[in-house]
């Protein structure tokens, strides 16, 4: 077939088409998983490196913390509130009925059991990401005493729920356990 | 000009487009009908092969460029992040690494390509001076490139080739001191040259679409080197060069993928696997293959100033090439004095790049100079007259009715630049001393289908954590890494837990420590460098992350200085502190023997012999200098196949698509 040479025009089509095009074809598809095979180390390379993920966990010393103050911790480079709440903003929190709340969440799956005093939170504001203020007892927490968004107003309740403004859901709990009673690892 | 560009695609998106913006006109033009000479050989492919490595060069620059850190203290370690942390770190680098390589062996090609076939002579002049730009470029480009990863050879090959400048009277020191950023090599340099090394590509880029842009207009020139006469002498670009270059490009990707996967440091040095050091010259100091002939011509030279500048006159006469050769015919085919002559004058430039890999005394001292004179005189006096006096062949009518053949010149030109190439890297640098030969050793790890042997290297972890670590760092490696070597989870824990870590600083603000966790580093067995010198008479013990790829011919060399330990012989005048070893250079070494037989006692029942002990620790250190080796190894079976295949089906193609033609 490769010395088969009548009959051609001058774009060099061979009398042959089938054959051609079967192997235009194999050799765009080569091709095309070629460039694949060498954006996809490329793309990957901008996830998290070993060294970020392995940094995944950090514990937390509960005993300095007073009744009614939280703390901020970094943990993956994010901020973690960690509040010790008073028996009130407890009561507060628990006695919030789901009809009252925009993103309907118990304050017992916020919390684990024989740990209520205690509020791990995620802190940032699931509207736009700016940080919440709160956890000072001298600083604006909202009409629900829990915490509240400079930026653009959202108001959370002592369970870190959205109660008023843009934010769309709760304040995320990250995962965590307590180590002792007066320590938490989170992560 | 107003108004639309008049443009004839079926397809509407493609025409309104177009019609306003004519790219696809433009593309249509110069690359799909582009009228191509028809008898291009494989040589025509190299300028392809160029652009695409350019291409790959950028991307996987970017990408290093997104975990690097161009700061001293940090650079060397940000390099072994990328290497050991970052997914597929270690392929971008070393891809990036080996293309330096590889841009310049096709450059070279294609340079040669050119002085061949005459492609410098009128009309295609300034086609040629732009590529000389882009050579010098590319050449700034990698020596800056170079200096990055912040090893001995990137600090001192920075130091030698900045101070050439300070040859120039009265200006020379203020140009280094500006280039320098300071007073020696350091932080501010290695800042812009970092910002400089980002920013070369792109000129390059543009000089390059100059390179093309000149190249559509004279058109290209062909292996005879006469016009094109008529339509039958070209076929289109596209498909014909597209599929030619095509198959060159699996090819050539084929074999830069052999350097990546099986030979990653091949064409590299081992003193850059050393992080910088200021203050002290590692003992050959040599450039990178790619610029060992401007060096050969550099030390040729006795006097300072005159080396730099015949150095720089070597590229720089070459803008003048094109009116240096007043032959007025352009392939060498037709030219039979000349063609024997362009391949001597190519020899003399790799035997000037031989030379430059030897230390200037004796023969290579002597040949550097035979060479380095008829490098010049060829430029400057053999081409002037040789094209006056020479009776050239007669030339065919046209390139479809060619009377020549000339397929075996073809091959031996081949033959001779890739045996050339290939010479210069196999002559690694003689030492001055006497040579220590280093037996040879069997390795789990050696050769394209080894495999590191996990459970000694498990074994040789034990031997670092009971006798090494107690002066060796390793401190690129972390408890998680073990992971590698077929560690546990929850003995990896227990590993990091039973060791005390700094931890940042309490509430009180003072310096904290506790067990450490499988993030951690491992645990330096000194604070800093210079307590570690001073409990060890002086002498550093170096930290071992890389200490297989930091000597030549590393795994060897660590298990022969590990068992070469003997009483010295009578003859020796050993000094105080120093231990007699058979293959350390000089053979007086500051570390007293540190294995023996029944040092440790292995869980899994190995005989604790010295000689089962150095294995262990070696396979272990093998493995901790280049944890990717084994993924690296088997990524590079299945390109290699890959691309083979590639190859193969494009070949087919190109048969199918030339079939008309030849
Ligand atoms: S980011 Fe918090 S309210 Fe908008």
């Amino acid at each position: 077939m490769a010395h088969s040479t009548a009959s051609t025009d001058t774009h060099g089509h061979p009398a042959d088409p089938s054959k051609r095009d079967m192997l235009e074809l194999l050799a765009g598809a080569s091709a095309a998983l070629l460039g694949a095979g060498i954006a996809w180390p490329l793309v990957s390379s901008m996830n998290p490196a070993k060294d970020v993920l392995a940094l995944s966990s950090v514990e937390v010393d509960l005993a300095p913390i007073a009744a009614g103050q939280g703390i901020v911790v970094s943990w993956q480079g994010k901020p973690i509130f960690v509040r010790h709440r008073t028996p009130e903003e407890v009561k507060a929190a628990q006695d919030a009925k789901p009809s009252e709340l925009n993103d309907p969440q118990s304050d017992a799956a916020r919390t684990k059991p024989g740990h209520e005093t205690w509020m791990v939170l995620i802190g940032i504001c699931t509207h736009l990401g700016c940080i919440p203020l709160g956890n000072k007892a001298t600083d604006v927490r909202g009409e629900w005493g829990g915490w509240f968004c400079p930026c653009h107003g959202s108001q959370y309740d002592t369970s870190g729920r959205i109660r008023k403004g843009p934010a769309p859901t709760n304040l995320a709990v990250p995962p965590y356990a307590f180590e002792s009673d007066s320590k938490i690892k989170i992560g | 000009m107003a108004g639309l560009h008049k443009s004839e695609f079926a397809n509407p998106v493609i025409n309104w487009v177009d019609s306003r913006l004519p790219i696809f006109t433009m593309m249509q033009k110069e690359y799909g009908v582009f009228p191509t000479p028809k008898n291009f050989n494989y040589f025509w492919n190299f300028g392809a092969l160029a652009m695409v490595t350019l291409v790959l060069m950028i991307v996987t620059g970017i990408f290093l460029a997104m975990n690097y850190q161009p700061n001293t203290e940090l650079a060397f370690g940000s390099v072994q992040h990328i290497m050991r942390d970052v997914n597929f770190g270690w392929l971008i680098r070393y891809v990036h690494q080996n293309g330096a390589s590889m841009f310049f062996m096709v450059t070279y090609i294609h340079i040669f390509r050119g002085l061949y076939y005459g492609s410098y002579k009128a009309p295609r002049e300034l086609l040629w001076m732009l590529g000389v730009i882009i050579l010098l470029l590319m050449m700034a480009t990698a020596f800056m490139g170079y200096v990055l990863p912040w090893g001995q050879m990137s600090y001192w090959g920075a130091t030698v080739i900045t101070n050439l400048f300070s040859a120039f009277p009265v200006v020379g020191p203020k140009i280094v001191t500006l280039l320098w950023g300071g007073f020696s090599v350091d932080n501010p340099t290695l800042n812009r040259f970092f910002a400089l090394h980002y920013l070369m590509p792109f000129v390059l880029v543009g000089v390059v679409f100059l390179h093309v842009a000149a190249l559509h207009i004279t058109g290209s020139n062909n292996p005879l080197g006469i016009d094109v006469k008529s339509p039958q002498d070209t076929v289109p670009f596209h498909p014909f060069y597209t599929i030619k270059d095509s198959v060159g490009m699996c090819v050539f990707l084929m074999i830069w993928a052999g350097f990546v996967c099986f030979a990653p440091n091949l064409l590299g040095d081992a003193n850059n696997f050393i992080p910088a050091n200021p203050l002290q010259t590692p003992a050959d100091i040599v450039p990178e293959w790619y610029f060992l002939p401007y060096y050969g011509i550099l030390r040729s030279v006795p006097n300072k100033l005159l080396g730099v500048c015949m150095m720089f006159a070597s590229i720089l006469l070459l803008l003048a090439l094109p009116w240096l050769d007043t032959s007025k015919v352009r392939s060498a085919r037709f030219r039979p004095i000349f063609r024997i002559l362009v391949f001597v004058w190519c020899a003399t430039f790799v035997g000037l790049g031989i030379c430059g890999a030897h230390k200037p005394e004796g023969i290579w001292v002597i040949l550097s100079r035979l060479f380095a004179f008829y490098y010049f005189a060829h430029l400057l006096v053999v081409l002037p007259i040789l094209g006056k006096l020479e009776r050239p062949l007669p030339l065919p009518e046209s390139i479809s009715n060619p009377v020549v053949r000339a397929a075996l010149a073809r091959s031996v030109a081949v033959a001779a630049i890739v045996a050339a190439l290939l010479g210069v890297q196999s002559l690694s640098p003689a030492h001055a001393e006497e040579e220590i030969v280093l037996p040879a050793q069997k390795w789990s790890f050696a050769g394209v289908f080894g495999t590191v042997d996990l459970a000694s290297a498990q074994r040789g972890f034990q031997i670092y954590s009971e006798v090494c670590a107690n002066c060796h760092s390793m401190k690129y490696l972390h408890y998680r890494d073990l992971a590698g070597i077929g560690v546990e989870p929850g003995q990896i824990k227990a590993i990091a837990a039973a060791v005390t870590v700094p931890q940042g600083t309490n509430d009180e603000g003072e310096a904290k420590e506790g067990p450490g966790t499988p993030a951690d580093q491992f645990r330096s067995p000194f604070a800093n460098d210079k307590q570690a010198r001073a409990r060890n008479n002086g002498a550093l013990p170096p930290d071992l992350s890389l200490m297989v790829n930091a000597r030549e011919d590393g795994a060897n060399h660590v298990y022969a200085i590990l068992t070469g330990y003997a009483d010295a012989p009578s003859t020796m005048k050993m000094q105080d502190g120093m231990n007699y070893n058979k293959y350390f250079p000089g053979h007086q070494i500051a570390m007293p023997q540190p294995l023996r037989d029944g040092q440790v006692t292995y869980a899994d029942g190995t005989p604790n012999t010295l000689d089962q002990e150095a294995r262990d620790v070696v396979t272990f250190l093998s493995w901790a200098a280049n944890p990717e080796q084994t993924e690296r190894k088997q990524l590079g079976i299945r390109v290699i196949l890959y691309l083979g295949f590639m190859a193969c089906v494009t070949y087919a193609l190109k048969r199918k698509i030339w079939a008309a033609v030849h």
